[in-house]
């Protein structure tokens, strides 16, 4: 079972954002980084789903600033097998970026491509459907479940409180949701071990996206709040105001 | 290049196909736009067709349908090969879709297969000179983003951000013939979770709950209050982590991202990555006996008191009061 994992450096979920000095990024002065969530996650399944069949690889992806390399060792600490930097320190569209991934990976022999849902920064959720539009394969996002069978993937998606168990055939392009795994932290050996895997750096190939980011701004405050007593009377007030004051009932 | 294409999506239960919450905030969305570009706006429906219509409704001037098999279900390919057919006959400026599970896919997807630009989960689209721009929530909304296109893109429409309206004109029909898609997914299963629930992210009123419901067997405050209301119920990440509910209804940065008219958070101090997935919420709620909890700060109505004696108060009161 070969697997390709796409991941991405993200600023930690528990950031409070400020805007830049140009107007379009966020502030990254003192700013804590992760692997985005969802990625980790996708991450663990792909390691899970080689150990289960025994044999195989497992790849990880980025496309990212240098430093980003931190968060590959982090994966392969977790226990993939090998790393593939497309270094640019450019924010990059997500078209952008499924082009580049695209080169990073053309040439390499995969059964499943597994990416998250989105990353917790640009919040598109378009990278991995857009990876497979360009590869041409099938494609099924929001996966939270998976299991692999017979060169088919089974995958479970939940929509409108319905899940739907889907047949897929490899390869194919998948992207994870909270619910796929849980996952690890590495441990000490496989920090140890992660440096001497092979990770390849070059640069990230080029490509304007069509979608451009003009500016960027906090959203606007909410106004004063409202204290109301923890009463049968307060309850009153506050659904009289909900309906006649803000028309939300 | 200067009409509007939706894709509309419709849900299938006793009484047939229905369109769903949001198509009518997307064909409001669409006619705006149409109108900025003084083009037609042409809708798509695929597999069956709502039988009281949509003609009209909202502002649509033609209906392109797709008849047949494997449109029922959130499949990708069959829904993709459509929207291309679409595209391919109506050749519109942008296409508008809800930014639901099928609808962020699906858009990606195409917009990836046409190189177009793709603009995801926005709150507003607009024409400004000649180029499309929109505003998106970034990092959980912790920000806003300006987008803008110059060429032809494909806009998927965030949920209860743009308030529906009726708009009912003449419209014509027409049936679209699609070429049968790649089969590499199948459907095997569906399995229904119980009672078939709203989608948390389209629902107009949520109630949430936290850890400071004390265990998981007082659950039931928050269901009886969302049933008194009427309102889809939520959950935060140390309670979805401590596995008392189920990951999809986690709402924040790691969970669903929510906008509905009123969210109301029961027991939730507020951490920052809950706050980024429900501050833009229109009118907020927080019940919770710690008066300092952040969750105050993005409030626009606090009590502070303790969940297990105030949620019995609101649940009778609203159901005294929304049946008055």
């Amino acid at each position: 079972m070969k697997i390709i994992v796409c991941i991405k450096r993200v600023v930690d979920t528990e950031t409070r954002v400020k805007i830049g000095a140009d107007g379009a990024s966020i502030d990254l002065g003192g700013v804590q980084y992760i692997t985005a969530p969802y990625d980790e996650m996708a991450v663990e399944k792909a390691i899970q789903l080689r150990d289960e069949a025994g044999e195989g690889n497992v790849t990880v992806v980025t496309v990212g600033p240098a430093a980003a390399t931190k968060e590959l060792r982090t994966a392969l600490a977790m226990g993939a097998d090998e790393a593939v930097h497309a270094t640019t320190e450019n924010r990059l569209g997500p078209q952008a970026t499924a082009l580049a991934l695209k080169a990073a990976i053309d040439g390499r022999d995969y059964d499943l491509i597994l990416c998250g849902k989105q990353a917790t920064d640009e919040d598109d959720a378009a990278v991995g459907p857009m990876l497979a539009a360009a590869l041409e394969l099938p494609c099924v996002a929001f996966v939270h479940g998976l299991t692999v069978e017979g060169g088919k993937a089974i995958v479970e998606r939940e929509i409108d409180g319905e899940t739907e168990i889907l047949e897929v055939d490899l390869p194919a392009v998948l992207t994870a949701q909270k619910g796929l795994a849980e996952p690890r932290y590495p441990g000490l050996k496989g920090i140890m071990a992660a440096k001497k895997k092979p990770l390849a750096t070059a640069e990230a190939a080029g490509g304007d996206d069509p979608t451009v980011l003009e500016s960027l701004a906090l959203p606007p405050a909410r106004g004063a709040m409202v204290t109301i007593e923890p009463t049968a009377d307060g309850m009153r007030s506050l659904l009289e105001s909900l309906r006649n004051d803000k028309k939300v009932l | 290049m200067s009409d509007v294409l939706l894709f509309l999506e419709t849900a299938h239960g006793e009484a047939g196909a229905t369109l769903k919450k949001p198509a009518a905030e997307v064909a409001t969305a669409g006619r705006a736009l149409a109108d900025a570009l003084g083009g037609r706006l042409v809708a798509l429906i695929t597999g069956d067709v709502p039988a009281d219509g949509i003609l009209g409704l909202h502002g649509v001037d033609h209906v392109l349908t797709v008849s047949g098999d494997g449109y029922g279900r959130h499949m990708l390919a069959p829904q993709a090969a459509a929207l291309e057919a679409a595209v391919a006959s109506v050749r519109p400026r942008a296409v508008l879709l809800a930014a639901s599970v099928l609808g962020k896919e699906l858009g990606a997807y195409v917009a990836g297969r046409l190189g177009w630009s793709l603009m995801s989960d926005v709150i507003s689209v607009a024409l400004d000179g000649d180029r499309l721009t929109a505003t998106k929530p970034k990092y959980a909304g912790k920000a806003l983003a300006r987008l803008a296109a110059a060429g032809p893109a494909i806009v998927s429409l965030r949920p209860n951000a743009v308030p529906p309206a009726e708009n009912a004109r003449d419209a014509t029909s027409e049936a679209l013939v699609v070429a049968a898609s790649d089969a590499r997914v199948r459907l095997r299963e569906v399995v229904a979770a119980g009672e078939k629930k709203l989608e948390l992210t389209e629902a107009d009123t949520i109630v949430s709950g936290g850890r400071g419901l004390g265990a998981p067997e007082n659950w039931g405050l928050i269901t009886d209050l969302a049933h008194a209301l009427g309102a889809a119920h939520g959950a935060s990440r140390a309670v979805v982590d401590a596995g008392w509910r189920p990951h999809a209804e986690q709402v924040g940065q790691t969970g669903k991202t929510v906008s509905p008219k009123l969210y109301i958070a029961c027991g939730i101090s507020g951490a920052i990555q809950h706050l980024a997935g429900m501050s833009s919420s229109k009118v907020i709620v927080a019940v919770n006996k710690d008066a300092e909890a952040p969750i105050f700060k993005v409030a626009d109505y606090g009590i502070v008191g303790d969940v297990h004696d105030v949620l019995p108060l609101l649940t009778a009161a609203a159901g005294t009061f929304l049946t008055s």
